[in-house]
């Protein structure tokens, strides 16, 4: 029996070389438990080693090697091509971020948007840390758990039609881990990130489409986690307008 | 060349490169920290493990019990100042990351929750599911974002250690994005580059783990200890290698071999009820759990599938419901990768190399012996993992010694100036941008990275797998000895400097020969059997007259390492014989 194969078309870019983005096609082994990812790096060790693209773990947690795959974000490592054969299977670097190379994109932006909404639990400066853990019931643990998910793979940026008009929007990813220490009880901050995400390139320009949530590999359900932090906004800004604030 | 001048240069960016930078950040702020990763903080391989982390958490539990588990777990070759130690401040390492927001799982009552792990008399391993180590490194990444004296360079690839004096003094890096070098000049540096367990073909670590840090020691004088010691996990799938944590067996799994019979009773580690049990059966250690698979595949016991032989992770008796709130991330896995609901149908798992107990030698302060060097968590050999590691010992171990390399880091970064033969450092540094400019501009080569690196790999499992023999690790030495000649004529096909991977995988690859050679040449000098390195040519028992010792590899060029032994400091626990299963509840009645 012959081996099967399967087309593999990959955009390829290269800022030394070349002017503009283009396709490259590569006929692959069909293995049906093979994910995108293997595919890939059959090409890179035997076929063309000039193909750039980032992964590691392998297993769907260290969120390195999303891709748009036949238009759509994915990881990579947890796509297979036996959902595509045997059709061709397309391989674009993540939508709405600047290309690096290849299949590589640039995503300094989200970092600077993560450090920006304080992604870290903040306690008053006279609250010292207890001797032992903070208690925390499973149920109080429940209220943030989920967005504690988020591996960082930005195929919701990829997805959120805000992001691609906007790309100062927080977007997303940031706003959902802001909103993970928001509602953890052992936090005090919530004032502190509330300032800095009610703003016009915080939660307010998501227009609530849930892209981010349909394609997040792990179920954090970022709109969620924005439409909350919309709800808590407009509390606070009714409560700025009642006449006796705490401690007055 | 660029230089970028730093008090402390800090190499990868995982747990125990975090932890590091946040000691320092917090005991000493004026001091300029410059964060160095070859990938995004948050891509680093911590994030893959699943399990838990130790620190005695109950009444009934104690230090001296997990001192115990420890030195006997790794078979008397740990130094027993620095499994006290450990044991010591573990909890209150622990407790630093819940004050740090990490989301363990935890008790009704609102404490934190443990669980059981192999080899560990009373349940102390802290979780977060089954994604700990996940949930510990964006945790310690996201809080670090506070400190403004962490300066991060991200994706900037270390090439080399810089020596002048006699003491090191900073590092080469590539700016991945652009291919520039730069040149850090620190008064100390850390080195926290993870393992290497990438140079087995069967293994369970993520592609960055590349023993490049080990590498870069070794080529800078700094010496590898112990680097035959490499651990087999029992449970990883069969194809890709996929962690399938211990904590699947702490949560009461079982395994099973063809005719479904829980084999490891018959290698002294039975009986096998009551069930769950600390420190018997599925909770044994992982060397002689993954011996036992050896032995078993031996007399046709195994499963023969696709990508070799298997035996079953049997998690049907523990419920839908337990899974999914223990074990979410595993069902996932298992679901995604091998096409297995582990509710319903067992996980077919095979033994992979996960863990290199081995590396850059250090004393109890995280101090290399090369002056200005320190090194930290799976890339260093503080002596806590003896021949064999104990399942959730390895984070804790980050965090207890991260905090140790940044304060004693500090400390020396704080008593010396950065050097006045600068120009003889930026000589070395100017040579090691020639070294990487040949690579690239090579047209005459010959050898592919992939053919070197698949060669590599299979004479590694061949040769220093589960069990050794003298002549099939001779036979993996020479093998080293040839691919490193071959290496010589690499050939890239990309020679752009923009994001080339292929450069990267290339100097990865030299650093994986160094070390897999430190690894091979290790283990046929230690004519014993200890822990996970174990040998069926007539050194089938310890042999503590002669080998109670750790090895020591240096590297010596072209020649092969030179090989010495040091020995192993004993406070309170004489070896003894290591007993699991039922003679180790005899020997606790004692």
């Amino acid at each position: 029996m012959p081996e099967l194969t399967i087309d593999i078309e990959v955009l390829r870019y290269r800022p030394e070389t070349d002017d503009e983005p283009s396709y490259q096609t590569y006929t692959v082994p069909y293995q049906d438990d093979w994910s995108v990812l293997d595919a890939l790096n059959h090409i890179k060790d035997h076929m063309d080693g000039s193909i750039s693209y980032r992964w590691s773990c392998h297993m769907a947690v260290c969120g390195s090697c999303g891709m748009m795959i036949d238009d759509v974000p994915h990881l990579s490592c947890k796509t297979f091509l036996r959902d595509y054969y045997p059709n061709k299977v397309k391989l674009d670097p993540l939508a709405n971020f600047p290309i690096e190379r290849d299949l590589v994109v640039n995503i300094e932006g989200f970092l600077e948007k993560l450090e920006s909404v304080k992604p870290y639990l903040i306690h008053a400066p006279d609250d010292p840390l207890n001797e032992t853990e903070y208690l925390e019931t499973p149920a109080e643990l429940i209220r943030f758990k989920q967005y504690t998910m988020c591996i960082n793979c930005l195929l919701c940026y990829s997805a959120c039609p805000e992001f691609a008009l906007d790309p100062d929007f927080t977007g997303p990813a940031a706003l959902t881990l802001a909103h993970r220490y928001n509602v953890d009880a052992r936090d005090q901050g919530t004032a502190e990130r509330t300032r800095i995400m009610n703003t016009e390139k915080g939660v307010w320009p998501c227009m609530f489409v849930g892209a981010c949530s349909e394609v997040c590999p792990k179920q954090v359900d970022p709109a969620a986690a924005v439409q909350q932090i919309k709800v808590a906004s407009v509390f606070d800004w009714y409560k700025s307008l009642l006449p006796f604030q705490d401690g007055e | 060349m660029e230089v970028i001048k730093t008090d402390i240069a800090i190499v990868g960016a995982g747990g125990g490169g975090l932890r590091s930078a946040i000691a320092i950040a917090e005991q000493n702020p004026d001091l300029s920290i410059a964060l160095i990763s070859k990938v995004y903080p948050m891509r680093s391989h911590t994030v893959a493990a699943e399990g838990g982390a130790a620190a005695v958490a109950q009444e009934h539990d104690s230090i001296d019990y997990h001192f115990h588990d420890t030195v006997a777990g790794g078979d008397w070759l740990t130094d027993q100042d620095v499994v006290q130690y450990f044991v010591e401040h573990a909890h209150e390492e622990l407790v630093q990351l819940e004050h740090w927001g990490c989301p363990w799982s935890r008790k009704p009552d609102g404490h934190v929750n443990v669980r059981a792990f192999g080899g560990m008399k009373i349940e102390r391993t802290w979780f977060a599911a089954d994604k700990t180590g996940f949930h510990i490194l964006h945790t310690l990444f996201q809080t670090s974002m506070k400190y403004p004296s962490i300066n991060r360079f991200d994706e900037y690839f270390s090439v080399d250690l810089m020596v002048e004096d006699g003491r090191c003094q900073g590092v080469v890096a590539i700016e991945v994005s652009t291919g520039i070098m730069r040149l850090f000049l620190a008064k100390a540096v850390i080195m926290a580059t993870g393992g290497a367990g990438r140079v087995f073909r069967f293994n369970t670590n993520g592609s960055i783990v590349a023993g490049d840090g080990m590498g870069m020691a070794l080529r800078a004088g700094a010496p590898l200890r112990d680097m035959e010691f490499v651990q087999y996990h029992p449970t990883a799938l069969p194809g890709t290698g996929i962690l399938m944590t211990e904590a699947c067996r702490g949560e009461g799994g079982i395994l099973t071999n063809k005719e479904g019979h829980r084999y490891l009773q018959d290698y002294g580690m039975g009986p096998p009820d009551p069930w769950p049990r600390n420190k018997a059966m599925e909770l044994g250690p992982r060397d002689r759990i993954s011996q036992a698979f050896w032995h078993e595949r031996q007399k046709g016991n195994t499963i023969k599938m696709r990508y070799g032989d298997v035996v079953n992770l049997d998690l049907t008796h523990l419920g839908e419901k337990h899974l999914k709130e223990r074990l979410p991330f595993i069902c996932e896995l298992a679901e995604a990768y091998e096409g297995v609901n582990p509710a319903t149908t067992p996980i077919p798992v095979r033994p992979a190399v996960h863990y290199t107990m081995g590396g850059i030698k250090t004393d109890i302060t995280t101090a290399t012996p090369l002056p200005g060097l320190y090194a930290v968590g799976e890339c260093a050999s503080i002596g806590l993992h003896g021949a064999n590691r104990l399942g959730s010992n390895s984070l804790t171990e980050f965090m207890v010694f991260g905090r140790e390399a940044g304060k004693y880091a500090s400390e020396y970064a704080r008593s010396v100036d950065i050097s006045s033969n600068q120009d003889a450092i930026e000589k070395q540094a100017d040579a090691v941008e020639q070294k990487i400019m040949g690579l690239l501009k090579r047209k005459d080569g010959t050898e592919k990275i992939a053919t070197i690196r698949d060669e590599m790999t299979a004479t590694m499992e061949e040769g220093a797998g589960i069990y050794r023999l003298d002549e099939t690790m001779q036979q993996t030495c020479d093998k080293l000895d040839e691919l490193r000649e071959r290496y010589k004529k690499v050939q890239l096909d990309d020679d752009s400097s923009v994001f080339n991977t292929e450069l990267f995988r290339t100097i990865e690859l030299e650093s994986m020969l160094e070390t897999a050679r430190a690894m091979a040449h290790s283990a046929i000098n230690r004519k014993e059997s200890r822990g996970s390195h174990q040998r069926i040519d007539g050194y089938e028992t310890r042999d503590d007259e002669n080998y109670l010792k750790h090895t020591l590899a240096s590297y010596r060029g072209d020649d092969a390492p030179t090989i010495e032994y040091e020995d192993v400091c004993i406070t309170t626990s004489q070896p003894a014989e290591r007993v699991y299963g039922g003679a180790a509840e005899d020997d606790q009645d004692k």
